[in-house]
């Protein structure tokens, strides 16, 4: 009955996202009557999962699931939901655990939610509250299947201590070979450098930056921040920032404590990405851009005077508070 | 090799998002209707294996008669055939599961569908599809090469990318790097007049589960008004991002 969760790691620690998840899912559990499972893969350490309220883990160590693979990773949590008689699985929202919910899914026969934001809206009829029309809109969704599978907004719901103790028990799957028909040949990640998914804070950059020599500007301020670097499409367009930083409708989704835009006019398309972020600033020298409409603190003015003046700043502020 | 290429038919990036009949439909009044963006990288990846591999085209996409534009314009960027399954796409599974019906009879080795379509955006339908066939499944492909059976991909993850090496048959959740911005192609005055003479063949849909329906939509809060700081005044935002947004 349990609820069951996917407590993603990644070079043998929890994500964010996982304590994030167990927050949600206790609260869900308590609305139902029930506890929470987490699932976890080659964690040798899954104490503290018992801090953000789960009650139980299930551990998997198998040398087979050392890299991610989807398939894979759905056929365990879906075993591991049908030995605890789980009626409520929940994901998360990064890159792998998109990939792999819709398995889960099918698998299980269960009605899926992606994009849910905030508890459930009711829970007879089970209904959740979601993002949908690249977050200018929200849909009610009601689940109509016996076992439901929810994926959580990144960001949405937030991290919360509860005291407790999570018992560890081993769990061990089956795999099948046709578990693993993606093989993964290579990794390549960009080190050394916040990624724009798992950042609290993204400084973007837009067409009004004038060109890719003045990147410097974002960097900085990045850098004292300790955020991610981003950028509008026609930047990425230009080919002045890889696309791998576009955000926006077609882009990267950006769901952050802090996006602060600079010499970005704010296109409905680039606001519709990055509108899920909680604190929005915008430097711009326009005053009429539209980015100001959406924005909670706003700067009129060059941004290559306010940048530097502002990194500065900040850097000062960030050696007093640290 | 055959390509299913999966189509959603979703209102234009700039459209003005309102809902109807209390908040329990989308409002299409006045809405322009495109070909989802990530299943237009998608197709123009397919048309590069039909132009330099021959491979054969066929685009399908669940809906009504009004999504037949749509498809009439794939079918002029160069899909070879299309396919429309006459139902209202009501939920992510239902449409995986008409979709599964189209690959099991159309024998297609490799079906691109857009990771994530930009009006319900539940990016679900590709692996979904995968579930139900038990085949390959990429999502946020950004690369994609085949060499008879086998195939080179990239994933998008986070943070970085990841090469993979997979067989035929197979499903992607297709993205931007598939194929660039600059590689979309506009139909022109041949590709338009052939496409009205091209097959598009009306399917009925197949008897699938209602598993999740969407009861209500609300649209967000008004924004309350942009605080501005002057430029001169530096300290005052430093200090409102610490003491008020408490987000630094």
């Amino acid at each position: 009955m349990s609820i069951l969760i996917y407590a993603e790691s990644a070079e043998g620690k929890f994500k964010k996202v996982a304590f994030e998840l167990a927050s949600y899912a206790k609260k869900v559990a308590e609305s139902l009557g029930t506890t929470v499972t987490a699932l976890t893969v080659n964690i040798s350490d899954v104490s503290e999962l018992g801090k953000y309220g789960v009650d139980k883990v299930l551990k998997v160590n198998n040398d087979k699931l050392a890299g991610f693979t989807a398939k894979a990773y759905a056929d365990v949590i879906k075993q591991a939901a049908e030995k605890e008689g789980t009626k409520v699985v929940l994901l998360s929202s990064t890159t792998d655990s998109i990939y792999l919910s819709s398995l889960v899914a099918v698998a299980l026969n269960a009605g899926f939610a992606s994009n849910v934001v905030g508890l459930p809206v009711s829970t007879s009829p089970f209904q959740v509250k979601r993002n949908a029309f690249s977050n200018k809109a929200f849909n009610i969704t009601q689940i109509d299947t016996d076992v439901k599978v929810l994926g959580l907004a990144k960001n949405s719901y937030g991290i919360f201590e509860s005291a407790g103790a999570a018992a560890a028990e081993d769990f061990n799957p089956t795999l099948g070979d046709n578990d693993f028909g993606i093989k993964v040949d290579s990794v390549e990640k960009v080190t050394g450098k916040v990624s724009i998914a798992d950042a609290d804070i993204v400084v973007s950059g837009g067409r009004g930056l004038k060109g890719p020599e003045n990147w410097g500007l974002v960097e900085n301020l990045a850098e004292v921040l300790g955020a991610a670097t981003a950028c509008s499409k026609p930047v990425s367009d230009l080919g002045w920032r890889p696309h791998s930083e576009h955000v926006g409708q077609t882009g990267k989704p950006v769901a952050t404590n802090l996006y602060i835009a600079i010499g970005i006019s704010g296109a409905i398309q680039h606001i519709a990405g990055i509108n899920s972020s909680k604190v929005k600033v915008v430097i711009n020298n326009d005053p009429e851009a539209p980015f100001f409409k959406v924005a909670d603190y706003g700067i009129v003015g060059d941004a290559f005077e306010i940048v530097p003046q502002l990194t500065e700043k900040l850097k000062a502020f960030k050696a007093q508070h640290s | 090799m055959k390509i299913l290429v999966c189509i959603s038919h979703v209102p234009d990036t700039t459209s003005k998002i309102n809902f109807t009949n209390g908040d329990s439909e989308f409002d299409t009044a006045g809405v322009q209707y495109v070909i989802n963006p990530n299943d237009e990288f998608g197709l123009t990846r397919a048309i590069w294996f039909q132009e330099q591999q021959g491979a054969n085209v066929t685009v399908v996409n669940v809906g009504g008669p009004d999504t037949e534009p749509t498809l009439r314009k794939a079918l002029a960027i160069g899909a070879n055939e299309a396919i429309r399954v006459n139902a209202n796409p009501t939920d992510g599974f239902f449409v995986a599961k008409q979709l599964a019906e189209v690959i099991k009879n159309g024998g297609y080795d490799l079906v691109i569908a857009g990771k994530e379509s930009l009006d319900y955006n539940g990016g679900m339908v590709p692996g979904m599809i995968a579930g139900i066939l038990g085949s390959n499944f990429l999502n946020s492909c950004t690369s994609l090469t085949v060499d008879g059976n086998n195939v080179k991909a990239v994933r998008e993850i986070d943070g970085g990318k990841e090469t993979v090496s997979t067989t035929l048959p197979l499903i992607i959740g297709a993205q931007k790097g598939l194929v660039e911005e600059k590689d979309l192609r506009i139909p022109n005055m041949r590709g338009i007049m052939t496409a009205r003479t091209k097959a598009l063949t009306i399917l009925e849909p197949v008897d699938a589960p209602v598993n999740t329906k969407a009861v209500k939509f609300e649209k967000p809060a008004p924004k309350s008004a942009v605080k501005l700081v002057s430029a001169d005044n530096l300290d005052e935002l430093i200090n409102l991002l610490h003491n008020e947004a408490k987000v630094i």
